[in-house]
């Protein structure tokens, strides 16, 4: 640390005389630019750190959403521009970026952040400066009206919707439910929602644990779990966490004893641990590609994804990155251009069907009304070819009865 | 709380323990013998358990991958030692450090663009899937072999260092490197070897590793904290302090996670915070040492 006083100091004059200028130069109105301005969308996730495979997936889909848009002339004749920016899982990270991608690339919106609580800091820059930021994490806080404005939309799940509809398939009244926890908001979030579905069905808890975020090893939790005799376990952790927590707690033959429930069950890490761990598991979704047999859009959606990627096939998280930029995109066509009240509006009163069916943001928080998947892990031996990878147990419809109703949100109706 | 549940967690803490001990062993023996601060001994554990991985896709066993991947990148860590870490040897100790730092980059990003980024299915060796039935409870096979082969590994290399000709030299060489070069033995050889067996040991922890956790870019950073983390508890260089100080952590994070299940990784740090106050130099540490 240098000592104070000992660095350079630029002469008071010269520094207002500079400000001063900066200053004239931003209120400049900025003649001849608007006309033929690409529309500009910031893009921030963890493309470093226990995420990244979901979020280069998520970057894959939004960079098509944004193609297929300019392919067709893009917005009024304006080209759309995506910029992804590394917010490395870090809400302070991640509000940087945003700051510098409204302030210094002038962003027309932002589309993005991973992790539920990234996506807080995201929300929280957006908000005061008046940015639309549609947000693709799962989250239940974000549409609270403590978090929420009128700049906040949340394409994906939320917490309350994807555990409820797993509960539906996998919880019967009586049953004994234990949790292994990630201890953050995303874990937190999951817990509340799995506890509220299992009340209303009438399963009761044995017990819960919290893990820290990013552990690599969960075996000295298992012996525990065991000991609670559950029925079903509830994992609600993501990305590697998921992957490592299921492996080892199969090790150790939980499966034998219990059923193995998450909350999001994630491509990526089905494929990072393999079929014979997973097999069997259940999980909540918003999108599987498996869904082109019920669904045009999924068919359609797949079909561009994979002439731009090589014949890949897109994955869940993968999946919002389209959506989110997607149904911004059609708002700001709808509405003409980039202005951000026109857009707010235009967003309010889109009806879309992007990758599985009708979509729509609720007025009062901005939610996404869309339908939940509860998809089964398949076994090796059922497996059609490497794709193939879970089953659809169900597709439940988009509905306001899902979501928790305005006024539990605090919102005025 | 019954006393099969607190026996199957001080299990559970002993099979993560022996992966701490193995890899913080390699750490300790290059710093003790070389006065390196390896900081790419994680990322060569990664590496290490990628190659066995490859290995034994390669060879469809488990077991050739387990035992050639820690030779093979035990070569290739005497390869770094000769070309890269050889030049800085008398200088200041952070040259080493940053060199290593470097070297773990890029090693890290070498995985990501030929592997990519995703995580990659280890399974456990068909032998040892399941659950052995201990009489009080269901312990992973994995986790008992892991134990036992961590203890062989031990016997072997205390048998080498104390009783063998070979250890003599290097036990000296340590000591005083002048006066065995003054007696005709090669001491760039012997640094040469200690080095690769510090990074073979790190390539035998991921390779151990692997079946238990997801093989990915990213799994050596954090086992490099945690090495550090074990050596500085043991002392900086302390053979014997490495195994006592991994069994410690690993033990103390398990029986924590018994009863504050939150506070499991905390615990390693607060452990290494009260070794530091009471003895600076770590439990079998020597005090004063600088290297």
């Amino acid at each position: 640390m240098p000592k104070a006083g000992s660095t350079s100091r630029i002469p008071r004059r010269t520094a207002l005389a500079g400000l001063s200028a900066g200053a004239a130069l931003l209120a400049m109105p900025r003649l001849g630019r608007a006309a033929d301005e690409t529309i500009r969308i910031g893009f921030p996730t963890p493309l470093t750190g226990p995420f990244a495979a979901e979020a280069r997936d998520q970057v894959k889909c939004a960079e098509l959403a944004v193609k297929l848009v300019n392919d067709k002339g893009g917005i009024g004749g304006r080209k759309v521009e995506l910029l992804v920016r590394d917010d490395k899982l870090n809400a302070g990270e991640a509000a940087t970026r945003t700051l510098e991608l409204i302030e210094k690339d002038k962003v027309h919106a932002v589309v993005g952040a991973l992790s539920s609580a990234v996506q807080l800091a995201v929300n929280e820059v957006t908000r005061a400066r008046g940015v639309i930021y549609v947000s693709i994490s799962q989250s239940d806080t974000i549409n609270e009206a403590k978090d929420f404005s009128k700049y906040t939309f949340h394409e994906a799940l939320n917490p309350h919707m994807t555990t409820a509809a797993v509960a539906r398939q996998t919880l019967k009244k009586g049953m004994k439910v234990a949790h292994l926890v990630a201890d953050y908001a995303y874990g937190h979030e999951m817990l509340r929602g799995f506890k509220r579905a299992q009340a209303a069905i009438g399963a009761d808890s044995v017990g819960e644990i919290l893990h820290p975020f990013g552990a690599a090893d969960y075996s000295t939790f298992m012996p525990r779990l065991m000991s609670m005799r559950p029925d079903v376990l509830c994992i609600s952790n993501f990305g590697r966490d998921q992957a490592n927590a299921i492996k080892q707690a199969v090790d150790f033959g939980v499966k034998q004893q219990m059923k193995i429930v998450v909350p999001v069950i994630l491509h990526n890490q089905r494929l990072a641990v393999g079929p014979d761990v997973f097999e069997g598991v259940v999980g909540g979704a918003n999108y599987y590609w498996g869904l082109e047999t019920q669904s045009k859009s999924a068919a359609s959606f797949n079909a561009a994804f994979k002439a731009a990627n090589g014949g890949a096939i897109p994955t869940d998280y993968g999946a919002y990155g389209y959506s989110g930029v997607g149904s911004l995109l059609a708002a700001m066509q709808a509405a003409g251009g980039t202005d951000t009240d026109k857009v707010i509006d235009a967003l309010e009163k889109l009806q879309y069907d992007l990758t599985k069916g009708p979509q729509h943001y609720r007025k009062c928080d901005h939610q996404s009304v869309q339908s939940v998947l509860v998809l089964e892990s398949k076994k090796k031996s059922a497996m059609a070819g490497d794709n193939d990878l879970f089953a659809i147990l169900a597709n439940d419809n988009g509905s306001d009865d899902m979501l928790r109703s305005c006024s539990e949100l605090g919102h005025a109706t | 709380m019954d006393l099969s549940l607190i026996i199957m967690q001080l299990l559970s803490g002993i099979a993560l323990g022996a992966v701490l001990v193995i890899t913080a062993l390699g750490l300790t023996i290059v710093f003790g013998m070389l006065g390196v601060v390896n900081f790419a001994h994680g990322a060569l554990f990664m590496i290490g358990a990628y190659a066995g991985l490859y290995l034994a896709s390669l060879t469809g066993s488990f077991w050739w991958g387990l035992l050639l991947a820690p030779i093979l990148i035990g070569v290739f860590g005497m390869l770094i030692e000769f070309v890269l870490i050889r030049r800085l040897y008398g200088r200041s100790i952070d040259d080493p450090l940053l060199l290593t730092f470097g070297l773990s980059y890029i090693l890290v990003e070498g995985v990501r663009i030929v592997f990519g980024s995703d995580g990659i299915p280890f399974p456990t060796p068909p032998q040892l899937i399941g659950v052995l039935d201990l009489g009080i409870g269901f312990f992973p096979r994995y986790r008992l072999f892991v134990i036992v082969l961590v203890a062989v590994v031990l016997l072997v290399l205390w048998l080498t260092l104390e009783k063998t000709r070979v250890g003599l030299i290097v036990r000296a060489g340590a000591r005083d490197p002048t006066i065995m070069q003054v007696l005709g033995v090669d001491i760039g050889r012997v640094w040469l070897a200690i080095f690769g067996l510090g990074v073979g040991l790190a390539a035998l922890g991921g390779v151990l590793a692997g079946p238990m956790r997801s093989v990915n870019p990213e799994m050596g950073s954090l086992v490099l904290a945690e090495a550090f983390v074990v050596t500085v508890i043991g002392g900086l260089g302390s053979i014997v302090g490495a195994v006592v100080a991994g069994l410690m952590v690993g033990i103390s994070i398990s029986m924590v996670a018994l009863f504050a299940p939150e506070m499991a990784t905390i615990v390693m740090f607060a452990l290494m915070a009260v070794v530091l106050l009471i003895r600076p130099q770590g439990l079998f540490g020597v005090r004063g040492r600088t290297a």
